[in-house]
């Protein structure tokens, strides 16, 4: 007794976990899908530095001033932000386990995302329209990358949100649909995130230029 | 990787919501949403309000609308993302500030040597602005 004391007092004991525990499915899709967010916030950071950069190259051409109407983005961003409420709105009757609720939720969501990406594509068909291509001038090119790419994004969104739907009509409240609404959520919140960026550096700045 | 092995096991951590096999989905909370997006449409319409009217000199509401959307980004990562230093153990939160370090560097280097190369070019023979 006295020399297990003795040599538990000079040399710390360890301990090994050799086994591997169990854990439960998808214990880690909340984390990986972040991470995967914060990369595609890596994708974006390289499109504001190439709009901060190229913004100002107008070759002649017209400028934000000439193009932008502010009107219609506040109306696209009121757009982007009331879907951003009603995801919430969904995220919380799935937490009642309200199937269709959430369905429905969702289904608004969709909508205001499908009223944002129409906004947002009558806006470029109108620049296109009056001229203003991507060819145009280095500052379209880069306007119509950054901001293209987030319409893309929410357009695959929408992919994403419809499938759900057919999901929880499907298979119902099963945790792995749970955990798919999450991580969608997360999808949408950021892109909502982004598009403050937009609009701030984008349309903002453009009209103070 | 994780520091704690309790963290991810802990019955608590669900906080009662159903499905307890999906361990750490966020807890929505109906109070959360209403503070973010009443803060977000003040933080949206009055950066919009002072551009499309013009009370202030440029430089002012150009300072004003930067520092709003700054606002606006961390009051969306808290009320909507569920954003907070204990989330997942604190992983999201490095992996958030990893992010931002990159995003940093690669904004104000970008910037940053872009104009300092258009400061340093030779002089051109012919103002380019001219050339249709």
């Amino acid at each position: 007794m006295s020399t297990i004391t003795l040599s538990a007092a000079t040399t710390p004991i360890r301990f090994y976990e050799l086994d591997e525990h169990p854990h439960p499915e998808g214990y880690s899709t909340m984390l990986g899908f972040w991470i995967y967010l914060m990369s595609d916030c890596l994708i974006f950071a390289i499109l504001f530095a190439c709009y901060a950069v190229l913004g100002g190259n107008y070759a002649a051409g017209p400028g934000p001033k000439d193009l932008f109407d502010l009107g219609l983005v506040a109306v696209n961003t009121a757009m982007l932000l009331l879907s951003s409420i009603t995801y919430g709105f969904a995220m919380i009757a799935m937490q009642r386990g309200a199937r269709r609720v959430t369905q429905l939720w969702l289904a608004v969501t969709g909508l205001f995302g499908a009223a944002f990406l129409g906004i947002e594509l009558y806006e470029f068909a109108h620049l296109i329209q009056e001229g203003a291509t991507p060819q145009r001038s280095a500052f379209l090119s880069a306007f119509f990358t950054l901001v293209g790419t987030h319409g893309l994004h929410v357009t695959f969104g929408l992919v994403w949100l419809v499938t759900l739907i057919v999901q929880l009509g499907r298979k119902g409240l099963i945790p792995a649909n749970q955990r798919r609404v999450a991580c969608l959520s997360m999808f949408w919140h950021f892109l909502d995130v982004v598009w403050i960026g937009v609009f701030t550096i984008v349309y903002l700045m453009g009209m103070l230029r | 990787m994780n520091l704690d092995p309790n963290a991810r096991h802990n019955p608590d951590h669900g906080q009662g919501q159903i499905g307890h096999a999906v361990a750490e989905l966020p807890h929505a909370r109906l109070r959360d949403y209403t503070i973010g997006f009443a803060l977000s449409v003040l933080l949206t319409a009055t950066p919009f309000w002072l551009v499309m009217t013009r009370p202030l000199p440029a430089s002012v509401t150009v300072a004003i609308i930067m520092a709003f959307a700054l606002v606006q980004v961390v009051v969306h990562m808290v009320y909507f993302l569920h954003m907070s230093p204990k989330a997942e153990g604190g992983w999201s939160l490095t992996s958030l500030i990893f992010a931002i370090i990159v995003v940093l560097i690669m904004l104000c280097g970008s910037l940053w040597v872009m104009y300092h190369l258009n400061a340093n070019m030779m002089p051109m023979p012919h103002d380019m602005r001219q050339i249709p």
